[in-house]
């Protein structure tokens, strides 16, 4: 038993941007959700995951908007817009909300990524209808007036100022994602830069408000002890009325070729320990050459996948180089991804060793290819880890709010073992050859000041 | 399958209450298991997926750490699973990834405890590599290298980070000479220290049978389950090494103590002497934290620091209860310039809960809240393990489970004004600042440049 820590209480936000390391974009499972599909009137999606282990309920409604979708000189609106979405409407006051949500027993949160803002609620069943009356309410009808953006503004540049300000590795990881895309908006932080932040006005946070919360750009999920059936009725009821907007397309500017690596090194006068990464252009699920991404994730498995994996392998065991080593790959997102690898080398390792032995492996593997028998392994334990994921009422309703907010469908997540599991040797071995070139990547450093230097 | 079933309470509710609260308890069914050789675990049947989530402890912890050795037991948990038997570390992490099993082990002040989960196929072999981590770990010299530089490296890469500066000093000014002033993690020094000896030395002391917790959800029977907890965990010695960690008073009190870092933004953290777990007032106090900075957003601390004023992020305050001492912990994140007045603002509700109380309302939604959000912390099989070990360390019943929100019910206006009399003293606040805080009268500060 751990005794209680609370850090993350009190934290309204997770930002999830595409900077942050080794999450995988929660790949879909095999036909073990076997979610309930509906669509209203109005367009919105309706998923519905029955789970009768216990009388809990997550209630989630996900927009198709993230930060790349703002406007340009204004980073920071979707997620600004996301802690306003707490305030009042023109039927509740601000704070009325999570009141009644804290009254009945339940949690809520919210989150904003590059390509989707979500909003949920855990609870008991028989207040589902309740969150959904409340939800729906929001959905059109929030009120902004200068007295409520105010003080907000300066809790989310308190939330930039403890979770990137005060972080040397956080503001890299800001820094290599600014490096990685050129032209993309994936290139800001989904926080927002400080400065634009501060400008950002009342009629930008509703005029992205207006563009994009309407419920046809919306997707309801319900994971729980309901009936599908009955969930669809309430959403009819409160959800139904609601009129559908004309959307526009959400087509971001997108990256010329890169022709030439690219490399950040910060050098910051509170590091202790080095750390190197760095990213790959790469096809998502849904841009470039997405025929890859199934074969990509494999990869990501056997090269980067956990204490087994070649990386570690060969840089922490084998030659001692490292404390620790991975890769990661996020296939999940709307345009563009990256594939990435990350060492946190031994003390007194150079970084140039480091850099070398990856580049060692990666070469390894464009002139070798992977094993069968590492295709078996890793096939096994992601499918395997489709079965772990149904052991939760909220992680089924997240894998398809990402996915049908980052342009998947129902079936494609349902397909994903059956896709990993159909994945050959060959396709990796190709989707290596796509991916693993010098001229589409960008290198991270960190490194400590040098001596005498104020950072 | 067994299903968590809903059950009505028998606690009469006020009136008022029942527009809001909902009137029910999570009741489960725990199924107390005993071995033939005498192992007890506690067991949630549930055969709707072909999983098994299973939990253990063993009371004594990162207290235990000789002086010169702190960081003992986290190393011990990091290398448990770094080779046992005949299996080398690869070898042993190999079958894990191989079979889809999770292992793991992790230390906190008061306890060395770990984890299995696993699905019913290799349900045998994940037992059987949980026996031989917890009995005959290897200590192979480059695996101990390996973790050991793994903990350097993690401790060199928090040395500057505003949270644990903050930890380890609050820590240290309130235990002075106290093992819960030492670090779970230790230090650059004392882990560099730790030979491969110390390691076999606190398996062969700690992980016994006499003090055993164990707790089981998912995919298997009473009668398989009694077959693998005397197979795995009745082969472990009979009686651990006795120890004992003194009661601490916390130290300190009134301090305000500030490390000067070029930060932008300074992490505050402030605490007092709180309650112990069986305190007869402990569930009127579990309600007032919630009224004070528990309720994520709706406390008193979070009206009053962020959502009246912008003032942070992040502001909590939350019991912790330990063996041998207890504390009252709040935080905050916020600018340098407005640290003097958020400090302010949390010793000003101090005040306000102590000399007035709370209202009826406050009480009311309160209990509101923590007895309808108790359920939801069921959403998996870990989970509700992890809760059949807690309840069994801090020896609550059998029956707790299911009382639990009776508890919370029972406790009344009169309850949580007098526990906030007895123990809410805004000048006992140890207040502990990371960064550059202006205007701040110090009792001490500390220059950390980095």
């Amino acid at each position: 038993m751990k005794t209680g820590s609370a850090v993350w209480r009190g934290m309204r936000i997770w930002v999830v941007s595409l900077a942050v390391v080794p999450v995988l974009a929660l790949p879909g499972q095999a036909q073990v959700f076997n979610p309930a599909t509906y669509e209203l009137d109005n367009g919105m999606q309706v998923v519905v995951v029955e789970n009768h282990r216990a009388p809990v309920v997550t209630h989630m409604v996900w927009y198709r908007a993230g930060a790349a979708d703002e406007p340009a000189g204004k980073s920071g609106i979707a997620h600004y817009l996301e802690h306003l979405m707490f305030k009042g409407t023109k039927t509740r006051a601000p704070g009325e909300f999570s009141q009644i949500v804290a009254n009945l027993g339940g949690r809520e949160n919210a989150f904003t990524s590059q390509d989707y803002t979500g909003y949920f609620q855990t609870i008991s069943p028989e207040n589902l209808e309740t969150m959904m009356e409340l939800e729906a309410d929001r959905m059109t009808g929030l009120v902004l007036t200068d007295e409520i953006i105010e003080p907000e503004r300066k809790v989310i540049l308190e939330e930039r100022r403890s979770r990137t300000e005060n972080s040397p590795r956080a503001l890299l990881s800001e820094q290599v994602g600014a490096a990685t895309f050129l032209n993309h908006p994936y290139r800001l932080p989904v926080i927002g830069w400080s400065h634009e932040i501060e400008t950002i006005s009342r009629a930008d946070l509703e005029a992205f408000y207006s563009t994009w919360y309407a419920p046809n750009n919306a997707v309801l999920v319900v994971s729980g002890d309901v009936d599908a059936d009955a969930v669809y009725q309430l959403a009819r009821k409160y959800y139904g009325p609601l009129a559908a907007r004309e959307l526009p397309d959400r087509i971001r500017p997108a990256e010329p070729p890169q022709r030439a690596p690219r490399q950040v090194v910060m050098k910051d006068a509170r590091v202790e320990q080095p750390s190197w990464s760095r990213r790959y252009l790469a096809p998502s699920y849904t841009a470039g050459a997405t025929e890859h991404a199934y074969a990509l994730e494999v990869l990501s498995e056997i090269i980067g996948g956990g204490t087994t994996a070649r990386i570690y392998n060969s840089i922490v065991v084998e030659s001692s180089l490292a404390a620790s080593a991975g890769a990661w790959y996020s296939p999940g997102s709307l345009d563009m991804t990256t594939f990435g690898f990350w060492v946190s080398p031994r003390p007194g390792v150079e970084i140039a060793d480091v850099e070398t032995a990856i580049d060692r492996e990666i070469d390894k593997l464009l002139a070798d290819g992977v094993t069968k028998d590492e295709l078996d392994r890793a096939q096994r334990r992601l499918i395997d880890g489709a079965i772990f994921a149904r052991d939760s009422v909220s992680g089924p309703a997240r894998v398809f709010g990402a996915s049908l907010a980052s342009g998947q469908t129902v079936e494609d997540v349902e397909a994903w073992p059956t896709r990993i599991q159909a994945v050959t040797i060959e396709q990796i071995n190709a989707a290596a050859r796509i991916v693993f070139r010098e001229n589409t990547s960008t290198t991270g450093i960190l490194l400590p000041a040098d001596k005498g230097d104020k950072s | 399958m067994t299903r968590i079933t809903l059950r009505s309470m028998v606690v009469p509710v006020f009136a008022c209450l029942v527009a809001f609260a909902p009137v029910s308890a999570k009741a489960i069914d725990i199924e107390r298991v005993i071995s033939d050789d005498g192992v007890e675990s506690w067991l949630v049947e549930d055969h709707s997926l072909p999983i098994i989530s299973v939990r253990f402890l063993f009371p004594g912890g990162a207290a235990t750490d000789p002086e010169d050795r702190a960081g003992l037991a986290n190393m011990v948990s990091g290398l448990l699973d770094e080779g046992a038997g005949a299996l080398d570390s690869q070898t042993f992490q190999r079958r894990l990834s191989d079979e889809s099993i999770s292992i793991s082990f992790s230390a906190s002040r008061d306890n060395f405890g770990g984890s299995l989960k696993a699905l019913t196929r290799n349900r045998d072999e994940a037992f059987d590599l949980l026996r031989l981590a917890l009995t005959e770990p290897r200590f192979d010299t480059d695996a101990v290298e390996r973790i050991r530089s793994q903990i350097l490296s993690g401790i060199a890469a928090r040395t500057n980070d505003p949270d644990t500066i903050a930890q380890r000093v609050f820590w240290e000014a309130t235990f002075p000479g106290h093992p819960y002033a030492r670090q779970l993690r230790g230090t650059a020094e004392s882990v560099a220290a730790i030979t491969e000896d110390d390691l076999r030395t606190f398996v062969t002391r700690r992980l016994a049978r006499n003090e055993l917790i164990v707790g089981v959800v998912g995919d298997i029977t009473a009668n398989e389950l009694k077959v693998l907890l005397d197979k795995t965990f009745g082969v472990l010695p009979e009686r651990s090494e006795a120890f004992t960690i003194p009661k601490a008073e916390p130290a300190a009190a009134g301090e305000v103590i500030v490390v000067q870092k070029n930060n932008p933004q300074s992490r505050v953290l402030f605490g007092q002497k709180g309650l112990y777990r069986d305190d007869p007032e402990y569930y009127a106090a579990l309600v007032l934290n919630h009224i004070l900075g528990g309720g994520t957003f709706t406390s008193r601390l979070y009206e009053e620091i962020r959502e009246k004023r912008g003032l942070a992020y992040s502001v909590f305050s939350y019991l912790l209860p330990m063996d041998s001492a207890a504390l009252w912990l709040g935080g905050a994140g916020t600018e340098n310039s407005a640290v003097s007045v958020s400090i302010e603002l949390v010793r000003n509700q101090w005040a306000n809960i102590r000399a007035f109380g709370v209202t009826q309302d406050e009480l009311d939604k309160a209990k509101a809240n923590l007895i309808g959000s108790f359920g939801l912390r069921f959403d998996n099989s870990s989970a509700i393990a992890g809760m059949l070990v807690a309840v069994q360390r801090r020896d609550l019943g059998i029956e707790y489970i299911n009382e639990r929100n009776a508890l919370i019910e029972q406790v009344t206006l009169e309850d949580v004004n007098g526990v906030a009399k007895r123990i809410l003293d805004p000048d006992a606040l140890t207040v502990v600042v990371v960064g550059d805080p202006e205007n701040i009268k110090a009792t001490r500060t500390i220059r950390d440049d980095g």
